[in-house]
């Protein structure tokens, strides 16, 4: 058993929020309310320290200190932010609070302007560019001439065919999300067909997450029995 | 004016953001704007924890429902501002050089300390606090997810069509071939993971990043034309 | 059979407790009972391997860490083994976070391996900024230059005053100072903003390739950025983790987890067969009876 206080109340609080798991209880409750109020003090300390001291108070303090040597500075600007970002904090006050617009107005004006380009050339023109491939991949179709085995075979099949699923599935897909024309007939097979796409990606979604569900539950159960108990784990 | 005035910047932001990929000209302007975003977006989680603790306090001066819980919550938040907020402030604005450390003792053959008390890095109580109470909170909280996937994948994953079977076939190629133990039940079976994560969940991934970008697209210039304006709110 | 009927219908909605203790006792045991499985790996984290491998002494990275303890058990084993591989081959660091819980994590890793494993200097062979607010905006200004974003570390010292970032080029200006400085950005990412904003904001416009350790529920996605070589590497998950310790050959908490994660696995497995077996006995015993 560790001697460590430190483990100990960390063991502690996370068998405190382990109990949900049993029922909801008010061991459970305190400890969510403590990290709760843990996290936002820590947050707080974190914006303090890493963002309104070295780029908003040293600037602007250097800045004005700048003005009584007769010496302007760009960092004098920062001021601007200063006072948008003391009217954020109008929105406590619901009289004020509509002064608020102006920085929400910026901050929603900044984000959606990178968004545009982000998306325009990150996600919409690239992967539209990488989808401009042949139906067969070359060399593919030796390989599979070559393979020997079921499992060779198989492989060098699934990929003989693999652009030729990509494509299917990448339109198919796409036009399942096309709302404008009603899915019947054959424009419905070929949504049915998207759906199918739509379902395996899911799957492999449900799948990897899983994996992640799995890894986190691993380490608090190695911290409890190794770092806490002492028990020899792997 | 309530609306006008921020809709106005709202649009010169936005185009600046946008005019600066193809004119470099403008780097300057959108570099201090983006600055102050920065600074901004911080102010806006300042803001989202001084809401925290206002309806806090609230909840305790009424004694509404759970109001003993909102005590621990504001102490820990205030410890923790102490620690790494005020201590720090104070210090700088006296130039207090004492690195105010506590501790350096044994207790039942383990060493604490020296910590000091202010500050964020690490050897400070500050950070002792976050790695010992906030990290392992925060980590089993996450941790809890593992169990209710167990019991969603038990009580609620049921295959009643062909889209659910294809979805759990999938999901289970991908679970065990993802893993050691999926190469000892058939060598095979990697490949096969590799090939569906390769080939049809990037199909469908893709055509779902081409429609969320057009939509982003979309969306983004209704909001920088002044069209969309509902962050605004109501008047 | 009657007597057995109710027993199906009370299994199938069992009390999901006992799922509880039954995934905790089938990811507890196997902790106990290490099982070496060959891992093999696949070619994503080849391409992420390649990519660190790639570089030479003296090339300069930047490692955005960007992940919370609710991430730290699938991210940290990604970052050490990076930071290792990274180190060995006496690359400069210039390591940050866009998450505000990341710093103190980020700063423990380089700790562990930069200076305790490989006593590297600090402000020589490395640096640590710590955290910045502003996520894309962050980002594209990174671009333009370090120092406007992070005039200090995370240590309150002035970037001016760390050897790696103050030193001047031949024109006088700053020699590292924009992603055109950089060889490689080394993304560890739990979410947002992360590896897709990355890709979206910095990976055309600066033209620096990308390598990117992720948590499994995010890696899917980025398989489109793999394809579209907008990603060079990709680790995804513990079993990523697991991947690149091997190719590193330094086994760390992704390798050992892996024998209790595939137990894990198929426990799932098992419980939707189980779960669908009782529904259809039980749907097809209420049709007859109805």
């Amino acid at each position: 058993m560790s001697h460590d206080l430190w483990i100990w109340m960390a063991a502690i609080l996370t068998l405190a929020i382990m109990s949900y798991l049993y029922k909801d209880n008010p061991v459970y409750k305190t400890a969510e309310y403590l990290f709760v109020g843990v996290a936002s003090g820590y947050f707080l300390s974190i914006y303090y320290n890493n963002v309104m001291v070295p780029n908003l108070f040293e600037p602007v303090g250097a800045g004005v200190g700048g003005l009584f040597t007769g010496k302007f500075t760009w960092d004098l600007w920062r001021v601007g932010a200063l006072i948008l970002g003391m009217m954020l904090f109008t929105r406590l006050i619901p009289r004020f609070s509509w002064t608020s617009r102006w920085p929400m107005g910026l901050l929603v004006g900044a984000y959606s302007g990178l968004a545009i380009i982000g998306f325009a050339q990150g996600d919409f023109m690239s992967q539209i560019q990488d989808s401009l491939i042949p139906l067969v991949e070359p060399g593919t179709a030796g390989a599979f001439a070559a393979a020997h085995g079921f499992t060779a075979r198989l492989i060098a099949a699934l990929d003989l065919l693999a652009n030729g699923v990509l494509l299917l599935g990448l339109l198919s897909t796409l036009y399942y999300f096309f709302f404008s024309q009603e899915h019947i007939g054959f424009s419905g097979r070929v949504a049915k067909v998207g759906i199918w796409f739509l379902m395996i990606s899911f799957g492999a979604s449900y799948g990897f997450t899983v994996m992640a569900r799995v890894s986190l539950a691993l380490d608090r159960l190695r911290f409890l029995l190794s770092d806490w108990i002492g028990l020899r784990i792997i | 004016m309530r609306r006008e005035v921020p809709l106005l910047i709202t649009m010169i932001v936005g185009w600046f953001m946008v005019l600066e990929f193809f004119f470099p000209q403008a780097e300057k302007w959108s570099s201090e704007l983006q600055n102050w975003a920065i600074i901004m977006t911080a102010l806006a989680s300042v803001l989202g924890v001084a809401n925290v603790a206002r309806i806090n306090m609230l909840k305790v001066s009424r004694r509404d429902r759970d109001w003993r819980y909102s005590i621990v919550l504001l102490a820990g938040m205030a410890f923790m501002v102490l620690l790494g907020t005020v201590f720090p402030m104070v210090r700088s604005l006296f130039h207090i050089d004492s690195s105010w450390a506590i501790g350096g003792g044994e207790f039942m053959g383990v060493t604490y300390g020296p910590y000091r008390l202010s500050g964020v890095a690490a050897g400070t109580v500050f950070n002792q606090f976050y790695d010992f109470m906030f990290v392992p909170m925060q980590a089993t909280m996450f941790a809890l997810l593992a169990f209710f996937i167990a019991s969603a994948a038990y009580r609620s994953f049921r295959i009643r069509s062909v889209e659910a079977g294809l979805l759990a076939i999938a999901a289970v190629v991908i679970m065990i071939g993802r893993v050691p133990l999926g190469r000892e039940i058939w060598h095979g079976l990697p490949e096969i993971s590799d090939w569906i994560m390769s080939v049809p969940n990037l199909a469908a991934k893709r055509a779902i990043l081409i429609g969320a970008a057009l939509g982003a697209i979309a969306t983004g210039l209704k909001v920088i034309m002044g069209i969309e304006r509902n962050f605004l709110g109501g008047d | 059979m009657a007597g057995s009927e109710p027993i199906l219908e009370r299994l199938e909605h069992a009390d999901r407790r006992w799922i509880f203790l039954i995934m905790l006792v089938a990811i507890t045991v196997p902790l106990f009972l290490r099982v070496d499985l060959p891992i093999r790996v696949s070619p994503e984290v080849k391409g992420f391997y390649a990519a660190l491998e790639a570089l030479e002494p003296g090339d300069i990275v930047y490692f955005a860490a960007d992940y919370d303890p609710g991430s730290k058990p699938e991210l940290d084993p990604m970052i050490k083994a990076a930071l290792d591989h990274l180190c060995r081959k006496d690359v400069r660091i210039i390591a940050a976070t866009l998450w505000p819980a990341g710093p103190p994590l980020l700063e423990a890793a380089l700790d562990s391996i930069a200076m305790g494993r490989y006593h590297k200097t600090y402000g020589t062979d490395f640096v640590n900024l710590g955290f910045k607010e502003g996520k894309e905006n962050v980002m594209v200004q990174l671009g333009k230059s370090f120092r406007a974003v992070y005039p200090n570390d995370y240590y309150g010292t002035p970037v001016g005053e760390l050897p790696l970032l103050a030193a001047k080029n031949a024109a006088g200006g700053w020699a590292v100072d924009t992603f055109r400085d950089v060889k490689l950005l080394v993304n560890i990412s739990a979410g947002y903003p992360g590896t897709k904003e990355w890709v979206q904001q910095v990976r055309t416009r600066y033209d620096i390739p990308i390598v990117s350790g992720c948590t499994a529920v995010s890696a899917p996605e980025d398989y489109a950025y793999i394809r579209s070589n907008q990603l060079s590497g990709l680790l995804g998950g513990l079993s990523g983790a697991a991947e690149y310790e091997k190719m590193i050959g330094v086994p760390g908490w992704g390798t050992v987890g892996m024998s209790a994660q595939s137990l894990g696995h198929v426990t799932i497995v098992v419980l939707i067969l189980i779960g669908n077996v009782l529904y259809f006995l039980n749907r097809r015993r209420r049709k007859e009876a109805a």
